[in-house]
């Protein structure tokens, strides 16, 4: 992939079509590679963390510092990837998945009952304390059947998530 | 205007004040559609939403849409055009480049021959001696103009000399400055540049009155605001003119108007520009080129073509607050210049969002949560 220059040829899109799945069509690929040649501003061939905190809206979300750590440094290929979870075309599961890597942080697959605290800290603030986060999180987990010492795989984020009714997707602006 | 320095560190509450809330702007689906009825394990762990929220602003946001060059398209790309635009590049670069140079030395010998005198010889007599710094500024910018091939349209009533006023423009590149200053004498309100454009600022902006203001500095804005103030109300000082945007913005979009111009308890006189982008486009992207990097290519290009509208001057209405009256200006010249308005403060350019917002994000999530935890 060219990066001195901001042109993609043909093979580089299906390059990268086929590794996010065919999730993106062409156009969109076309498009996100703009906006990562914008992000991306000496042309490094990788958006660094700084370049991400300067969109201000991505700045100010509650989850940014966790998001950062999945896309920090990433080649143009490997964005794409990410965001194929964020298409129209993407299937439940794989949706599910990066919400559970969201929350699996040190990635060893389980999501510990102090791995949800965690975001739910990032999420709420100051604004609920950490006793009640804490209360409210071990009933809610006691209503579902599992207990505040339960490791939460995969597959039980699906069963506790997975209603066809999940929607997380993103339009990529096509011109 | 600014340098080359990105300085990434947490902005002060100060900058806090000079907004409202942005919130009512951004599309932010958690507070579409509230979510009802007993709170279960799934709507605590399903951060879809918020997921959403940040991947689309990391796909498309309106702040980096704002300083975004859009250079025309190009139009060399068949058998006959490519041989016409090389044509085109030859004159401008070897024909057009060096006459418009030489028309500029001129303007500057010119302008250098009578200024220095005036300015050393007139001491005594400060009346005659503004009056003629100003016309000369005036024609040193009217060279400039010249050397660009500006193709400047002005409408509306020339701007006069009356105390108790200022002038606020939108921003898109240093140039503006020099456009509104051919055809009256301005004072400015600036960031100190280094460099040439820094002499250029102490020596001869200096004689038709300037204010320095420095972006990286807390206390500055109060420093400012009494410099703003005492200028503004002295009868035979040049109308001051103010970009309240704070930094170029590429001349599709505005953000946020501040507010010290809005609070001096003057009449607001606003002026919309607009460049066509035909020939090249005018913005000036201070991450992308340096100043000078950015003159050279508009007196490489054909024309610089665009309009100057003075618009009806404003009062600050009856209850109206400062940065109320900021935004329906901000509005008139948005409308008048067909800019869109997005609720973005400029400065974010060199700084972090304040914390304040995400709080605000995080106090309506937890607020939800502990609502509906009451709820059986």
């Amino acid at each position: 992939m060219g990066n001195s220059s901001s042109m993609l040829t043909q093979y580089d899109i299906e390059e990268v079509q086929q590794h996010c799945q065919r999730l993106f069509s062409q156009q969109e690929i076309v498009s996100l590679y703009e906006r990562f040649c914008q992000l991306d501003r000496n042309a490094k061939g990788f958006i660094s963390a700084d370049e991400f905190l300067s969109v201000p809206e991505f700045a100010m979300h509650p989850l940014s510092q966790r998001l950062l750590k999945m896309v920090d440094g990433l080649n143009f290929k490997d964005f794409v990837a990410f965001l194929s979870a964020f298409s129209a075309k993407a299937s439940v599961q794989m949706k599910i998945k990066l919400i559970f890597k969201v929350y699996d942080s040190d990635g060893n697959g389980k999501v510990s009952f102090n791995d949800i605290l965690e975001v739910l800290r990032d999420l709420s603030g100051s604004f609920i304390s950490d006793n009640q986060r804490e209360q409210v999180l071990t009933q809610l987990l006691k209503e579902a059947g599992y207990s505040k010492d339960s490791y939460l795989t995969l597959d039980d984020f699906i069963k506790v998530l997975g209603s066809p009714g999940l929607k997380m997707e993103v339009e990529v602006p096509v011109d | 205007m600014s340098s080359n320095q990105g300085k990434l560190k947490p902005s002060s509450s100060e900058l806090d004040l000079d907004r409202p809330n942005i919130e009512d702007y951004l599309p932010s689906g958690a507070s579409i559609q509230e979510p009802h009825g007993k709170l279960r394990l799934s709507d605590l762990l399903d951060i879809s939403p918020i997921l959403t929220e940040a991947a689309g602003a990391i796909v498309d946001d309106s702040f980096t849409r704002c300083f975004k060059s859009n250079s025309p398209e190009p139009w060399n790309w068949n058998v006959y055009l490519f041989p016409l635009w090389c044509f085109g590049v030859v004159f401008r670069y070897l024909i057009l480049f060096p006459a418009r140079a030489i028309v500029l030395t001129i303007g500057w010998i010119i302008f250098l021959s009578c200024f220095i005198p005036v300015h050393f010889l007139l001491k005594g007599n400060d009346a005659l001696r503004k009056k003629l710094e100003r016309v000369l500024v005036e024609l040193i910018c009217s060279f400039f103009v010249a050397s660009w091939t500006g193709v400047v349209k002005y409408h509306g009533p020339r701007p006069s000399m009356r105390p108790k006023q200022v002038f606020v423009a939108n921003h898109t590149s240093m140039i503006d400055f020099i456009i509104l200053e051919q055809m009256t004498a301005f004072a400015v309100i600036m960031q100190k540049h280094p460099g040439w454009v820094g002499l250029l600022q102490s020596t001869i902006l200096e004689s038709v009155g300037c204010i320095w203001f420095n972006r990286s500095e807390a206390k500055d804005r109060e420093i400012v605001a009494k410099k703003l103030r005492e200028h503004s109300q002295g009868a035979d000082n040049n109308p001051l003119l103010i970009f309240p945007e704070g930094t170029c913005v590429n001349n599709q979009y505005s953000v946020m108007f501040k507010k010290g111009a809005f609070e001096l308890g003057c009449t607001v006189c606003p002026v919309a520009i607009k460049y066509n982008k035909i020939f090249v486009d005018a913005f000036w992207n201070s991450r992308k080129q340096s100043f000078t990097m950015h003159l050279l290519q508009l007196m490489t290009s054909w024309a610089v073509v665009c309009d100057v509208w003075y618009l009806e001057p404003q009062n600050l209405r009856p209850g109206e607050t400062a940065i109320e009256f900021a935004e329906r200006v901000r509005d008139i010249i948005s409308v008048r210049a067909g800019l869109r308005k997005v609720p973005w403060d400029g400065y974010l350019k060199y700084s972090r969002p304040s914390p304040k917002h995400r709080e605000r994000k995080q106090q309506s999530f937890a607020e939800s949560v502990l609502r509906r935890l009451e709820e059986k």
